[in-house]
């Protein structure tokens, strides 16, 4: 007689211990530390920090360690910690004028108010994989010193307004007063159409990979049908003030490190506007300017569906101009997730398939009755 | 960084505003009632969805049981059982009897429910149209207009081509003769256990932030035509370990011929009728 499969509680046990020996690895070689991860692999603690909505450099390094690496899986962990936090208020908008910026480049202009930063940057390092012992951080540099770095910066954005040349000043920049407090995607579903305050906060906790792909189907003629152009790219280290309803004045609770991005493109004169250029807005916790900027990109292209909505239009021709395709997709834990519980049993629906093909006439093996 | 959990993990705030949209679901039985969802510690797609709704509604004297598959000792559904233990301490049973909140993926018990039992089911697409129509404002207008005629005729081109309806599971129902409802992906043969179930019977789809409901005794009808009534899964065979004919049975492969037998997909109940037909 036939014994079903019994078992699972005593897999489900042994597949955790597997995981947390695999994780250590060869116990010959010394284990990292959180710190470790902090100090040196930054860049992938920002992008857990931004895609997990949580800054908090230890989280993050502990989840990537936990994680073996895996930054998803690391954004995950932050996200599923970040759930169970209490809300206490709500911080002052941060001013990024007022941002220490480490980096910050205009592709618009050639000379900009307060100047070209170019900083910390992959950009124009060659990729070998170097050999031998680690550069000295303190030898081969230029001989005169750096500049030190500026407190306040000009907007680049707000030169092309006074300018008159942004042809709707962005509501990011301009709030919508009492909005941008009540929505919260974190706590509410995401509905459609959606606000810019949601869009904008989707866009900055969404799948790297996935805005990066569709920011670059955008550049590729799959929705834009003119060249882009880098407004401003900043990346710098903001204060973030909050006033306690207990105290009643405001203190400095942290500093963050960001990315801002601000992308303009030219917009003729239509529907009763004049010609100017139309900007789209991406920020971004950490430094991550590919980020940054594919989020701009899409706020753009996204706002313009949001536009041709109102004039009867409504067709998004390409994925990247659909708010629903692209919100509805960007978020890694999310789209993770449904993709791997496929992992999961289906025996039941599968089952449902076979009985519907048997009874299409196609059955070749034999089954087995009661005794079998 | 110390962490310490609510009971059954959710916050009590969080637990309100998911029983405000629960309440919400019931008054509207099988209208899909968007609710602020959580981010769980177990991956969307793994049942995030009824695990919310379990946890809003679990208190200390329950008596839990969870499947997967029909089954209670699937891995997913022991994952479940272990959150649950390890957040609220709760007692767990896989008697459908005792059990006094169930959370299923995929299938109804075979035992009927009784009235002061809940059923939780995991939703993994909670729009029954979502394939016919994947905007969610387009469907919205369908539901709102009970503009349904579009899932007939995916139903009636099934029969122009193969005689019958093909769609095995996740069989489209309408709820007390006006929401169209996905029963989630349960085989059709589960369909009829729908029907004026004395249980309430509660769905939730945590990725797509979607709760639903069918109060105790309301009628749920799945679709289908004059000509071409709703038809159930029948097997040529009885269950290898217990014998039924009265139940979902499973295709076991058991050689590289490809030789199969047939098993209870609801395991307590196969394990049941096994003791009382083979004392």
């Amino acid at each position: 007689m036939y014994v079903a499969v019994k078992g699972g509680e005593k897999a489900v046990k042994h597949s955790q211990r597997l995981v947390t020996k695999k994780r250590r690895g060869d116990t010959r070689v010394p284990e990292i530390s959180p710190d470790q991860i902090k100090h040196q692999l930054g860049l992938g603690l920002d992008r857990v920090m931004a895609e997990g909505s949580l800054y908090d450099e230890t989280a993050a390094a502990k989840a990537i360690q936990q994680a073996q690496g895996d930054l998803t899986e690391a954004v995950f962990l932050v996200r599923a910690f970040r759930t169970t936090l209490k809300r206490f208020g709500t911080s002052r908008p941060v001013d990024t004028t007022e941002m220490t910026a480490f980096r910050r480049v205009s592709g618009i202009y050639k000379d900009i108010p307060g100047g070209q930063i170019l900083g910390p940057t992959y950009d124009y390092t060659h990729r070998l994989i170097e050999t031998g012992p680690a550069p000295d951080e303190n030898g081969t540099g230029p001989d005169q010193p750096m500049p030190s770095l500026p407190d306040k910066l000009p907007r680049v954005m707000d030169l092309l307004i006074k300018q008159g040349l942004i042809s709707d000043a962005p509501s990011a920049l301009s709030p919508e007063p009492g909005r941008e407090t009540e929505e919260d995607l974190t706590r509410q579903p995401l509905t459609f159409p959606v606000s810019r305050t949601l869009r904008l906060q989707a866009l900055a906790r969404g799948d790297e990979g996935f805005l990066l792909g569709s920011a670059y189907s955008l550049q590729r003629g799959f929705g834009l049908d003119r060249h882009p152009f880098l407004g401003e790219l900043k990346v710098g280290v903001a204060t973030v003030c909050f006033t306690p309803p207990e105290l009643g004045f405001e203190i400095r609770i942290g500093r963050i490190r960001l990315t801002e991005c601000v992308m303009v493109s030219r917009q003729d004169d239509a529907h009763g506007r004049a010609a100017g250029f139309d900007t789209g807005y991406g920020l971004v916790f950490g430094q991550n300017e590919r980020k940054a900027m594919s989020m701009s990109l899409l706020d753009r292209s996204l706002s313009d569906t949001d536009k041709n909505a109102d004039a009867d239009t409504d067709k998004a021709a390409y994925p990247a101009q659909d708010p629903e395709f692209i919100l509805s997709h960007c978020d890694s834990v999310e789209s993770s997730g449904f993709v791997q519980h496929l992992k999961l049993p289906h025996y039941v629906d599968f089952q449902s398939e076979l009985v519907f093909i048997r009874s299409r006439g196609n059955d070749q093996a034999p089954t087995k009755g009661e005794d079998g | 960084m110390t962490v310490s959990y609510n009971f059954a993990y959710l916050d009590e705030q969080s637990k309100k505003m998911i029983r405000r949209a629960i309440l919400k679901a019931l008054a509207i039985p099988g209208f899909q009632v968007p609710f602020g969802g959580r981010e769980m510690p177990l991956p969307y797609g793994w049942g995030t969805g009824g695990i919310q709704l379990t946890a809003s509604v679990i208190g200390p004297d329950d008596q839990l049981k969870v499947i997967d598959q029909g089954s209670d000792d699937t891995v997913n559904a022991i994952s479940i059982k272990h959150f649950f233990q390890k957040t609220a301490g709760i007692a767990i049973t896989e008697d459908t009897e005792t059990a006094t909140l169930i959370q299923t993926r995929h299938r109804i018990p075979e035992t009927p429910l009784k009235k002061g039992q809940i059923l939780v089911f995991q939703v993994p697409i909670p729009e029954p149209l979502q394939f016919i129509e994947p905007k969610r404002p387009q469907t919205l207008k369908m539901h709102g207009y009970e503009e349904y005629g579009s899932m007939h005729v995916k139903l009636y081109e099934d029969i122009a081509r193969f005689g019958r309806i093909a769609t095995a599971f996740d069989y489209p129902v309408r709820v007390h003769h006006r929401y169209l409802m996905s029963p989630s992906p349960i085989p059709k043969y589960d369909n009829p256990k729908l029907h004026r179930s004395p249980a309430v019977l509660l769905f939730g789809a945590g990725r797509e932030k979607r709760i639903y409901a069918i109060p105790p005794y309301t009628d749920v009808v799945s679709l289908d035509f004059e000509d071409y009534p709703f038809e159930l899964e029948h097997w040529e065979g009885a269950c290898a370990v217990c014998g039924s004919t009265q139940s979902f049975l499973d295709e076991i492969i058991t050689d590289d011929n490809g030789t199969r037998v047939l098993i209870c997909s609801d395991t307590e109940f196969c394990r049941k009728n096994a003791g009382s037909s083979q004392p």
